[in-house]
This record gives structure tokens, sequence and C-alpha cells, in this order.
């Protein structure tokens, strides 16, 4: 019957490491990493996005049967990604060449 | 509507005659948010996954393109929204504890920081037709050759795809809050009943999860070579 409240501290922690983590993407964007700017940028993105969900969003709390569906999601996700990617790249050099924009014949 | 509705104290608790439990109903109700924000992840997933394929293609106009983008607002819209999500969780935390005054106050903070962020994505936008950066004939970027242009307008057309769409979802979400605030002040909510707050709750920090990653994605993809 009793469902889980998480206490303000928590959700205080979660929202500064937020905005730390925000400040710190903003900063090491302006550095010249090469491809692993993208890489950092996209890691913090996915940290934060972790703790929304597993703590403002409760999935800490919840039922398996929730995590089950997010993780189906996420998996589904990466099909779409993933395969989608996989064919591009697989043409090798030059696949930009099929890509439509306008302009390009 | 199928609702036995039985008082308790002076509360209104709700359970629907399919539940065993108040605690059944509860899950029952995120099982089904959950489902919902799936497929929400796959719709916002076919256009980061177009993102992914024209900025592997482009990488170098995107990154070109994407420094007419104005970054400070993108900061400070990032951190209002942050702060918005923080104000709904909140929200939640008072509406379990059963303060419906609080509840109120932090559902009403979340609106106004959802305007704030619409308000200040519109200055954007106005900015974009301003410098000719929105897709269509009077599209332009100075001292960029004419087949470069026509990638940058790629970018802008996911630019303004993606963050059209996240807007589109902010809207909804606030009008759903408003919503929420209504019932609130009706008293429609109590410690053993208010999953309405607690679904609205999810769709907010989903909505939030998104722009998490439509900001370095779309701001600041090359910023690190903006002063060569």
């Amino acid at each position: 019957m009793s469902e889980k409240i998480v206490s303000m501290k928590t959700y205080g922690i979660i929202f500064i490491t937020l905005v730390v983590l925000t400040i710190v993407t903003y900063r090491v964007a302006l550095i010249d990493l090469g491809v692993f700017n993208a890489v950092v940028a996209l890691t913090i993105a996915a940290i934060k996005a972790t703790l929304v969900a597993l703590f403002f969003m409760h999935v800490r709390w919840s039922p398996r049967l929730t995590r089950l569906v997010i993780a189906g999601s996420l998996f589904w996700l990466l099909i779409l990604l993933g395969l989608t990617l996989a064919d591009y790249i697989a043409r090798g050099p030059g696949w930009t060449h099929g890509l439509r924009y306008p302009g390009n014949p | 509507m199928a609702e036995t509705t039985t008082v308790t104290g002076e509360h209104l608790e709700v359970l629907a005659h399919q539940f065993d439990d108040p605690k059944q109903q509860r899950q029952a109700g995120a099982l089904g948010m959950w489902v919902f924000l799936s497929t929400e992840i796959l719709f916002f997933g076919g256009l980061f996954t177009a993102y992914t394929v024209y900025r592997l293609a482009y990488h170098d106009v995107f990154a070109f393109a994407s420094n007419e983008l104005d970054v400070r607002l993108g900061f400070v819209n990032t951190l209002v929204l942050i702060c918005s999500s923080f104000t709904m969780a909140t929200a939640v935390y008072n509406a379990q504890k059963g303060n419906r005054k609080w509840l109120i106050v932090f559902m009403c903070a979340t609106v106004m920081l959802g305007l704030v962020f619409l308000g200040i994505k519109a200055v954007e936008y106005a900015q974009k037709f301003e410098h000719h950066l929105v897709p269509g004939s009077h599209f332009s970027i100075e001292g960029m050759d004419p087949d470069k242009v026509q990638k940058a307008q790629l970018f802008f057309s996911l630019y303004f795809a993606m963050t059209g769409l996240h807007a589109l979802h902010m809207i909804v979400g606030a009008g759903m809050m408003i919503v929420l605030i209504l019932m609130a002040w009706r008293d429609r909510f109590s410690p053993e009943y208010h999953t309405p707050v607690e679904l609205g709750g999810l769709y907010w920090h989903f909505v939030d999860i998104i722009w998490i990653f439509l900001f370095p994605l779309l701001y600041l993809l090359g910023r690190s070579t903006a002063g060569h």
C-alpha cells in the first residue's frame, strides 16, 4: 500500500548534479577534442537522462514490469539507430552520394 | 466511467473496480504511461536517427551551421527545463504528502518555467527568421558556397523539426499541468490518490530528457571549432 516517497534532499542533490553537468557539458564543448567532443557530450547527456529517469521519474523504485517496458523501448531505439547506420556505413566510401537534400541532383 | 467513489475523511478516494487496491491501480497507471512514453521515444528516435545519418555525412557543414544558433539562449533554456523538472518532482512529493497548497504552488512554478522556455524558444525562432536561417527560398549563409548552403539547410530543417516537435510537447505539457492545477484546486488529490500528478510528472520529465539530448546535439556540436 505504502508508496516510496523520495526525500527532498535526494531531489536537491540530483537537481544540483544536473545543473553542474549542464555547465560541464558546455565548458567541455568549447575545447577541441576531435571526435571525442561528441562522445563526451553524449555520455554526459546519457548520465543526465539516467538521473532524471531513476530519481525524478522514480524508475529506481518501479516494479520490474515497468523497467522491462523501458528497457524494451531503448532496445527498439537501438535497432532503429543500429540497423540504419549499419546500412549506410556498409555502403562504403562515397555512401553520402545516395543521400538526398534540396539541390542534390 | 465505472468508478466507485468512497469518502475517507475529507478526501475522495477513487479506486476503479477492476483493481484490487490503490497500489495495483497506481502501478498500472504508471505502466500505461511508460508504454505511451515508449512510443514517444521511438517517435523522437526517428528524428534522432535522421540527424545522426546526415551529421555523419556532412559533419563540417553541420558544425558550421550549428554555430549560427544562439548557444547562450540554448544553455539558459536547458537550465530552465532542469529547474522545471525539479519543481515538478517537488510537486509530486507534496502530492504524496498531501500538502495541497504546495502541490499547487510547485505545479504553477512548473508551468511558469515551461512558459519561460517557450518564450525564449520564440525569441530564437524570430532570430532565425531575421537571419534568413529558415529553410526555403530565402535561406542564406554569407560566404558559404551554394552546395554547402543546401547542406546547411538540412541542419536547419532538422533543427526546426526536432525543437518544434519538442516545443509542441511542452505546450501539451503546460496544458496538462493547468488541468492538474484545477484538479488540485478542487481537492481531487490525496496521499492515497494522486496518480494524475504522478503521470503528468512522468510526461514532463520525459520532455526534459529529450531536451537534454537536443541541447548538445544541436547547439554544441561545432563550438570547439567556432574560432577557426
